[in-house]
């Protein structure tokens, strides 16, 4: 998995929670948080889609990192990696 | 022999959520959706805990707390439930207060209610926005000690007026008061003061028909008439954890892990039992206030009579000044007139207006049973006085009258001390700590005054489905079962 592919599993991922946002103009630098109409319930369902659908688990600690796409690639692409080899 | 309301249960599910209120539906219809198997059991002969409503004769349909939830609803119900059910919402635009200190009368939208208090309470523009923002950015794991009265102080000093107009409706919402800690207060105006006040267009009724379809279609088994006796806990590994239930009828069914909707005194010391916690973890748990409740009358419109529109939700009194003592007073004169229009059930012709009053259990429990029923009928000959000076003459187009109190709450919730609000601010991390202390077992409920109301509610619900949804995806992969700290 490369982080261009992580980011748009997160992208996916907000689709179907947020289905009325408009993802097309998503910059990955700016918190998503700034750009979008997500507030902490929103990442709570982003936490609980990646475990369901990747069987990723994001600690408490950790849900800082999903701020925005290029710290959810920084962070999620191992992890990805790390189950792909387990597989 | 009696009818087995578990018939055709089977003996193991991966979940067993205990009680059908808002946040146990919407924990038990996220865990169905994210793949689990999940059992929900409810002792009522109907499914929605508080959410609800009754019948009665001459076609009257009474909700019990449905007016005035706030504009999250719409988004929560969109993404937790059908955009059906969140299509349904509509705005209730007439917020009135009556009451010896104002006649105010707003849509309770931010910009509507900055004008109020510039306007009418002669309030700075800044001030109100500088309150506004401030209450925005509390956080519930601040741990600042101040209370709702003494921040109001601060930023309104000398002007019971507004406080009155800004703590009464959140009195009614979450039975808070000017003793709570100011989280408490900020967290849910804040979610009020944006977009103004909703209530669901078709019922609780149809709401609650909406969800149990849902939760069907989702996989989740329901049974309703099912008190559950005891949650189910045994030693793994020298580890106590909650492994399912036991019902009345004495049937066990097993699960990996239970999500109790019921109050969290109730779940601890009535269903667990608190020999399977630690010591200073029941410490803290006895320590935990219940809230205060709630006391309704209920008045149904004869068919084919109307009333004029004197808002939707009216909050009188005829108190001179607001007080945490005169509002859950066993003689208060403060109640809020929810008042239902046709357009509440379309195509129904018919109005119901139901009274809500603030109330104190042990004021109604030491009652005999004669004194129980005419104070019953006290309270709704007051009430029905009151609200004739809104509607002159409504008395004689009343063919229903009807008092519920603390004691009534009790009957159908089996809430402990039948409090309609759950617990004081202190209820939350007992509640979120559940299952650190017993593993296995799960809480999603009113607690901590801001997991009141429909909003709290199910956005708790999600919160501990998550938590469960964790803790069964790290049993799957052969983890340790506890949930770390």
């Amino acid at each position: 998995m490369t982080k261009d592919e992580c980011k748009q599993v997160v992208l996916d991922i907000i689709a179907d929670i947020a289905p009325d946002e408009d993802l097309s103009n998503v910059k990955p630098e700016v918190r998503l948080r700034d750009q979008l109409q997500l507030d902490s319930m929103d990442f709570l369902d982003i936490v609980m889609e990646l475990r369901k659908r990747h069987s990723i688990e994001v600690p408490e600690a950790d849900y800082q990192h999903l701020a925005s796409l290029d710290s959810c690639a920084e962070y999620l692409t191992p992890k990805f990696i790390a189950i792909a080899a387990k597989g | 022999m009696a009818y087995d309301w578990l018939k055709g249960v089977a003996d193991e599910y991966d979940v067993i959520v205990i009680g059908s209120g808002l946040g146990g539906l919407t924990g038990a219809n996220a865990l169905a959706k994210a793949g689990h198997r999940v059992l929900l059991v409810e002792h009522h002969y109907q499914f929605g805990g508080l959410a609800t409503w009754f019948t009665r004769k001459g076609g009257h349909i009474f909700d019990i707390s449905l007016h005035g939830f706030p504009s999250g609803m719409i988004k929560s119900c969109r993404r937790y439930w059908t955009k059906e059910i969140s299509d349904a919402i509509v705005q209730l635009k007439d917020i009135r207060f009556v009451n010896p200190q104002m006649d105010v009368w707003t849509t309770f939208t931010r910009e509507d209610y900055t004008r109020v208090l510039v306007d009418q309470f002669k309030l700075q523009r800044t001030e109100v926005e500088a309150f506004y923002d401030y209450l925005r950015a509390m956080n519930y794991y601040d741990n600042n000690p101040e209370t709702t009265g003494q921040m109001l102080n601060r930023f309104f000093p000398g002007r019971p007026d507004v406080h009155r107009l800004l703590m009464e409706p959140i009195s009614y919402a979450n039975g808070s008061n000017f003793d709570d800690p100011a989280i408490t207060f900020g967290i849910v105006f804040s979610n009020f003061m944006g977009a103004g006040v909703y209530t669901f267009r078709g019922g609780s009724d149809d709401l609650i028909d909406k969800m149990v379809v849902e939760l069907k279609k989702n996989g989740v088994e329901m049974r309703k008439k099912v008190l559950v006796d005891k949650i189910l806990v045994e030693e793994r590994d020298g580890k106590k954890v909650a492994c399912g239930i036991v019902a009345g009828n004495g049937r066990v069914i097993r699960a990996k892990a239970v999500l109790s909707n019921a109050n969290i005194k109730n779940t601890i010391f009535r269903l667990a039992g608190e020999e399977n916690f630690p010591v200073d973890f029941i410490e803290q748990a006895r320590a935990v206030r219940i809230n205060s409740s709630s006391c309704q009358v209920y008045f149904g419109i004869r068919k084919g009579e109307s009333i004029p529109h004197i808002g939707d939700l009216v909050f009188t009194s005829a108190a001179p000044q607001y007080s945490n003592e005169e509002l859950t007073h066993f003689h208060t004169t403060s109640r809020t007139f929810s008042v239902y229009y046709p357009d509440t059930r379309p195509g129904s012709d018919r109005y119901t207006v139901v009274a809500s009053l603030n109330g104190l259990y042990p004021d109604w429990k030491s009652l005999s049973e004669d004194d129980y029923e005419a104070h019953k009928l006290r309270m709704i000959e007051e009430s029905l006085v009151a609200l004739e000076k809104f509607i002159p003459g409504v008395r004689d187009k009343i063919d229903w009258k009807e008092a519920a109190t603390p004691r009534t709450i009790e009957r159908y919730t089996t809430h402990l001390n039948g409090t309609s609000f759950g617990t004081k601010f202190e209820g939350l991390p007992v509640s979120m700590h559940l299952s650190e202390k017993l593993p296995g077992l799960f809480h999603a409920g009113s607690v901590g005054i801001i997991m009141s109301g429909w909003l709290g509610t199910i956005n708790y619900g999600i919160i501990t489905a998550n938590k469960v949804d964790k803790y069964l995806f790290a049993l799957k992969q052969g983890a340790p079962a506890s949930t770390p700290v």
